[in-house]
């Protein structure tokens, strides 16, 4: 039982970072969803807050990570030059063409998105902690925002876990 | 009784956000068309044109936040219109980053 180097990063960024970003949302969203006067006691706020808090730095750390190593350590490998690297073998392959012109050149942009919508949300929580309870506007923007970044990470995550099945980088 | 903070920085980083989103998507469909600008945006060979498209929107998402949160700090812009705006451009953002979009301008 061995993995390359290249297969150990590929999990890094998409299973492990990736999925995490991912799984996580489910937790965000609840938490400022459910941060409401009409739902939880001022104590209950404050617990909350701690929580998202945490979590929302946590989750846009991971969408940074995911990225970073996705761009520079594990797409250098997919578009490498040898005729047998990934792209290569998808563009010299007319039935599977679409999955790098389309999939991978939607991915590797779209992608980006998630860690700057998730900054953003982290930082709203951060600057404006128990008042967000109260501001429903904020609130929604900042719940917009989270979904958004879900999104985002989504399309990247669903292509790359294709792409990994159909032309895995070892 | 606590003290109720201003509006500008949530909206300056909603702002900020859609810019940076609409300035990747920008970058890439810009790229297409334009081989010397595809070139330029390779900051880092081994990633190609993709470090400098994400490599632009970053700073620009930065720089637009730093000085949309000095302008706002201390203000109350419309939240509402912020949002709306932040929302368009990421709305924009995905558009132009979408293939069958930006292919058009390669045909």
């Amino acid at each position: 039982m061995s993995l390359t180097a290249r297969e150990l990063w590929t999990v890094l960024h998409g299973l492990i970072f990736g999925s995490l970003f991912l799984a996580a949302f489910a937790g965000g969203l609840a938490g400022l969803y459910s941060l409401r006067p009409d739902l939880v006691t001022v104590a209950g706020i404050r617990e909350r807050l701690t929580r998202l808090l945490a979590g929302t730095w946590v989750m846009a750390a991971v969408a940074w990570i995911t990225v970073v190593s996705g761009t520079y350590v594990v797409y250098p490998w997919y578009r490498a030059s040898p005729p047998g690297s990934p792209r290569n073998l998808l563009l010299a392959d007319p039935a599977k063409k679409l999955w790098h012109t389309f999939g991978m050149e939607w991915k590797e942009h779209v992608g980006w998105f998630a860690p700057i919508l998730a900054t953003a949300v982290a930082f709203i929580v951060a600057y404006y902690g128990p008042q967000l309870a109260e501001d429903k506007r904020l609130r929604r923007a900042a719940i917009w925002l989270f979904a958004l970044a879900f999104v985002a990470a989504g399309v990247a995550g669903v292509f790359g876990a294709f792409l990994n099945k159909i032309v895995p980088i070892r | 009784m606590m003290q109720r903070k201003p509006a500008g920085p949530g909206a300056a980083a909603l702002v900020a956000a859609g810019v940076g989103i609409f300035v990747i998507g920008l970058m890439t469909t810009l790229a297409e068309p334009l081989p010397a600008l595809k070139n330029a945006l390779a900051w880092y060979n081994p990633a190609g044109p993709l470090s400098g498209k994400t490599g632009v929107g970053v700073i620009v998402w930065l720089l637009t936040w730093v000085v949309l949160h000095a302008a706002w700090k201390n203000k109350n812009p419309d939240l509402g219109r912020a949002f709306g705006w932040a929302l368009s451009l990421v709305a924009v953002g995905f558009v132009l980053t979408f293939p069958l979009f930006y292919e058009i301008f390669t045909r």
